[in-house]
């Protein structure tokens, strides 16, 4: 699958990961080789086969719908690198 | 000497020939001794000598005590531990001290046994060498110029040195196996579910699976009858009662049937690990196990598949860090978009943001059928090739990896080569099935080779069982690196 500088950008637009312009180039062919890897798959043989999301086949377990921890949003937000009043501080979005 | 096994230390704590705090503080010692080895991320002297006094003290009024209470080991540093940080082997996490611990944190604690600090790791657990770690490369204690292997690879290490008798890990593609293999250790990849992942930071959460490093199978089963069992806070945690392995471990071999898997010995192997590898499977035929030849016709497809599916989560679950709640955020930035994008630049090291964007693209639009899908349809035909086998064998065996542990910066350079280490390990998580790598020997290199032992979903106590046989006639397992 041959891939070119736009098609790199936009992966890493839709990864949400700067890419500087002199990485392009060594970022691409590494892509390349990668899904060159993945040709293989075409050559198996998977008619009639249902796709494996999850080992087991299991149904994921529920468990009632109750409160399990209190409020910890203080200590959440001692974890984030800027927070104000209860909140996330992010930089201004909207003009 | 050999170090003692976990039983032995146990015996010594219940007689009061030691106290846990005497052997933490050997344990610390020996972690400083074998710093050069770069196997923790950090060390916890002070608190690890806490717990063990606290331990000494239940035990000095008579508390009945678990087996591993006062036994030292230390935690894989995916593991979040309340209070202490937890790194992940990334820059991205480098101040992250979680407020809660993971379930097989809490677990281990719980049982008294004596965590002195975080291994080192692969970022985020991609990676096969330890290489990939924002906290320098691990060394291999059998070669100062050789990889642990990996993602485990600070785990391994340290277990190999003789620093602790056991340690965490996980394993996504192989990250417990091959490492103990390529280190000389037994390592225990438990059944997709059978361990909460609750507080286990994520890589590729169909896939992840938390295990055990340890000298011994013997070792495995105290350390996984501990960890393993039902967890409400992981909804993918199996609700079905863990059999108590250690139990099972001097059960008979006679007429347990061993499939011998062709495609395991691909051209890849090295003469030596193939070599050993049978030498191995011999033994175990001489307590009575019946080897079989099988073939597993689509093993060839799982890396391909494994490479799609991993990254494809991995994208989706790394989403997570974003610069705003918690982990890396750039300075200066200008907008809420480049604070995204920029933060995860910085923070991620080159194979994680290689993997979100091999995963990225593979669930983009107009590929997920080609990719994703296909890939979904080709673990299904995997994990059919084991089912068919097991119709007819009780285990699966071949070599761990096909190589004993490459040079340092010899695959480092090439994504597919370091992939390629991965082989025969990637097909098992696919499945969801345990394995266990158990030391076969040494090939003509000096350096230590892993029989890989794969069973039916469940069935960890015959793998612990058979491999603690091997572990009864041949001493692979207690021999020791030069220091």
């Amino acid at each position: 699958m041959p891939l070119d500088h736009a098609a790199v950008r936009h992966i890493a637009r839709l990864a949400r990961l700067a890419v500087a312009d002199d990485q392009l180039d060594s970022l691409r062919s590494d892509l390349e080789r990668v899904l060159h890897l993945f040709d293989d798959l075409a050559a198996a043989n998977v008619d009639h086969l249902a796709p494996l999301a999850h080992p087991h086949d299991q149904s994921l377990g529920q468990r009632d719908d109750v409160v399990t921890e209190g409020d910890r949003s203080e200590e959440l937000l001692a974890l984030a690198p800027s927070a104000q009043g209860g909140y996330f501080l992010v930089p201004k979005v909207i003009e | 000497m050999s170090p003692a096994s976990i039983a032995t230390l146990a015996a010594d704590l219940a007689a009061g020939r030691c106290s846990a705090e005497q052997l933490t503080e050997q344990a610390l010692a020996r972690a400083q001794r074998a710093a050069h080895l770069n196997s923790f991320i950090r060390v916890d002297a002070e608190a690890a000598l806490q717990a063990a006094r606290a331990v000494d003290a239940r035990r000095a009024l008579g508390h009945e005590l678990k087996a591993l209470a006062g036994i030292p080991f230390a935690h894989k540093d995916i593991f979040c531990t309340k209070g202490i940080t937890t790194t992940c082997g990334s820059r991205m996490l480098e101040h992250f001290v979680p407020p809660y611990d993971a379930q097989v944190v809490e677990r281990l604690g719980r049982a008294g046994a004596v965590s002195i600090g975080k291994t080192n790791m692969d970022e985020f657990a991609m990676g096969s060498s330890n290489e990939n770690s924002a906290y320098g490369a691990v060394t291999n204690p059998w070669g100062s110029a050789r990889v642990p292997g990996g993602s485990s690879g600070g785990s391994a290490a340290a277990v190999a040195a003789g620093i602790v008798p056991f340690a965490t890990g996980t394993d996504t593609g192989g990250s417990i196996r091959q490492p103990a293999a390529f280190c000389g250790v037994t390592g225990l990849k438990p059944t997709y579910g059978r361990v909460s992942r609750y507080g286990m930071i994520a890589y590729a959460s169909s896939l992840d699976c938390a295990g055990v490093l340890a000298r011994s199978a013997a070792d495995c089963a105290r350390v996984f009858d501990e960890i393993a069992g039902f967890d409400a806070r992981d909804a993918t945690s199996v609700d079905r009662a863990a059999d108590r392995t250690v139990d099972a471990l001097d059960q008979p071999l006679a007429g347990l049937r061993i499939g011998v898997a062709r495609e395991y010995f691909g051209s890849g192997v090295q003469d030596g690990v193939a070599a050993r590898t049978h030498a191995a499977l011999r033994e175990l035929e001489q307590q009575g196990a019946v080897l079989v030849d099988i073939t597993l016709p689509s093993a060839h497809h799982a890396i391909a598949a494994y490479y799609v599916i991993a990254p494809a989560e991995a994208s989706s679950n790394l989403a997570r860090y974003d610069g705003v709640r918690y982990g890396h955020r750039s300075a200066d930035v200008r907008s809420l978009d480049e604070l995204y994008s920029r933060s995860r630049a910085e923070g991620f090291g080159s194979e994680v943001q290689r993997r979100i964007l091999v995963g990225t693209y593979a669930l983009s639009a107009g590929y997920y059928d080609a990719y994703y899908l296909r890939a979904q349809k080709v673990r299904r035909l995997i994990a059919n090739d084991f089912l068919g086998a097991f119709e007819s064998v009780d285990l699966i065996a071949g070599p761990t990896a096909p190589t004993t542990a490459f040079g340092l910066g010899e695959k480092s350079g090439d994504a597919l080569a370091m992939y390629a280490a991965d082989v025969n390990t990637v097909a098992v998580n696919l499945a969801g099935l345990p394995a266990i790598s158990v030391p076969a020997g040494f090939a003509d290199d000096g350096l230590p080779v892993g029989l890989q032992l794969i069973a039916p979903a469940f069935a960890e106590a015959r793998l612990l069982n058979t491999a603690h046989a091997l572990q009864r006639v041949a001493d692979w397992h207690l021999q020791e690196p030069a220091a």
